[in-house]
């Protein structure tokens, strides 16, 4: 038997039109209690209106040993952002 | 019967009192568990709930001291009284015990709970109604929480059963006392002021025997029921609850933050 009950991550949403953010993480033992755990650990003060909540073993993460890989190559990238380019002043509500 | 004028008064605020001292002492029971609880998140809920009935037994209880008219706060009415002056049922005040029995004591209480304010919510008397409308959302949660880990732990483990169904038993003769009308009740009824407990007790049933077969317990064949909390017939557990809740301001009188 496990002794423990899984972990879960926790996200929520403040209010309605912004995406859910992850809040963090809290033991439950099925997906019911987990949204009832996290209703009482994180929403006590009126922070949300919705719980998304997921066994943390079903997400993947990125590995530190790859950020040189996988992050790097966009530093030396500026044109990427948008604030890069100058705009003419005829273009108006941008 | 005919009551006077002054004696509905004195009736209302025996209602009031009821409504207040069941909130307050089950509130303060569960914050026995503060600290304790078996898993951190358990324990959260468990205040959360807690702090819920605590804030209810306020409005209760600041109303009540409105209506008596001689001057006492919420403050007064929760850490100046004694024992007998208490009008919660027995069940509120049996002790924590195990997890097993603290979800059945709050499941048996949480049912009658729910549909008592669902009633209520029809009072000619306006600020029972608001009340009981402002109350009533936080007891459809604590009823869904209680009957949860009824199915849960009934529906579990072999040990699990066992210990539900033990504390079901222990605390069973405990109900009744939620469902039987006094002269108090019945008065109040009659005058659309307070709920008519026999319109509950169908509602009471029914839900008690839906969550007892889904979490596979049986419901106890124990007829004979206790009595005597809402007269202020206490049990010896009173008596150590009021010791604590009310040490600041016995020892320290007007005390404040």
């Amino acid at each position: 038997m496990k002794k423990n009950w899984p972990l879960w991550e926790v996200f929520i949403r403040s209010k309605n039109g912004l995406s859910h953010k992850h809040v963090g993480s809290l033991h439950a033992a099925d997906a019911e209690m987990a949204i009832e755990n996290a209703r009482d650990v994180y929403t006590r003060r009126n922070e949300g209106i919705s719980i998304w909540v997921v066994e943390s073993d079903h997400i993947t993460a990125s590995s530190p040993n790859q950020n040189d890989a996988l992050f790097d190559p966009a530093n030396d990238k500026v044109y990427r952002h948008p604030t890069f380019y100058n705009l003419p002043d005829e273009v108006k509500y941008i | 019967m005919k009551h006077s004028q002054n004696s509905e008064k004195e009736l209302l605020f025996e209602y009031l009192l009821r409504l207040g001292d069941n909130a307050l002492i089950m509130g303060h029971r569960l914050s026995e568990w503060c600290g304790h609880g078996p898993i951190l998140e358990q324990d959260i809920a468990l205040t959360n709930i807690a702090l819920d009935l605590v804030g209810q037994s306020r409005s209760w209880l600041t109303y009540a001291g409105e209506v008596e008219g001689k001057g006492r706060s919420e403050d007064d009415l929760a850490y100046l009284r004694d024992a007998w002056d208490f009008r919660n049922v027995l069940l509120v005040e049996q002790q924590n015990g195990d997890w097993a029995v603290t979800i059945v004591r709050q499941f048996l209480f949480d049912v009658f709970n729910y549909y008592l304010h669902k009633e209520l919510l029809y009072s000619k008397d306006k600020q029972i109604a608001a009340i009981a409308e402002k109350s009533l959302k936080e007891i459809t949660y604590h009823l869904r929480y209680s009957s949860e880990w009824m199915i849960r732990l009934g529906d579990g483990t072999e040990v699990s059963r066992q210990k539900m169904q033990d504390a079901l038993q222990l605390l069973w003769t405990y109900h009744g006392e939620l469902l039987k009308a006094d002269d108090v009740d019945a008065t109040l009824a009659r005058l659309g002021i307070g709920a008519d407990l026999s319109k509950i007790k169908p509602h009471y049933d029914k839900k008690v025997e839906e969550i007892l077969a889904a979490a596979t317990l049986s419901k106890p064949a124990e007829e004979w029921m206790q009595k005597g909390g809402k007269q202020g017939q206490h049990s010896e557990h009173l008596g150590y609850i009021l010791t604590e809740l009310q040490f600041l301001q016995r020892a320290y009188p007007n005390a404040t933050w």
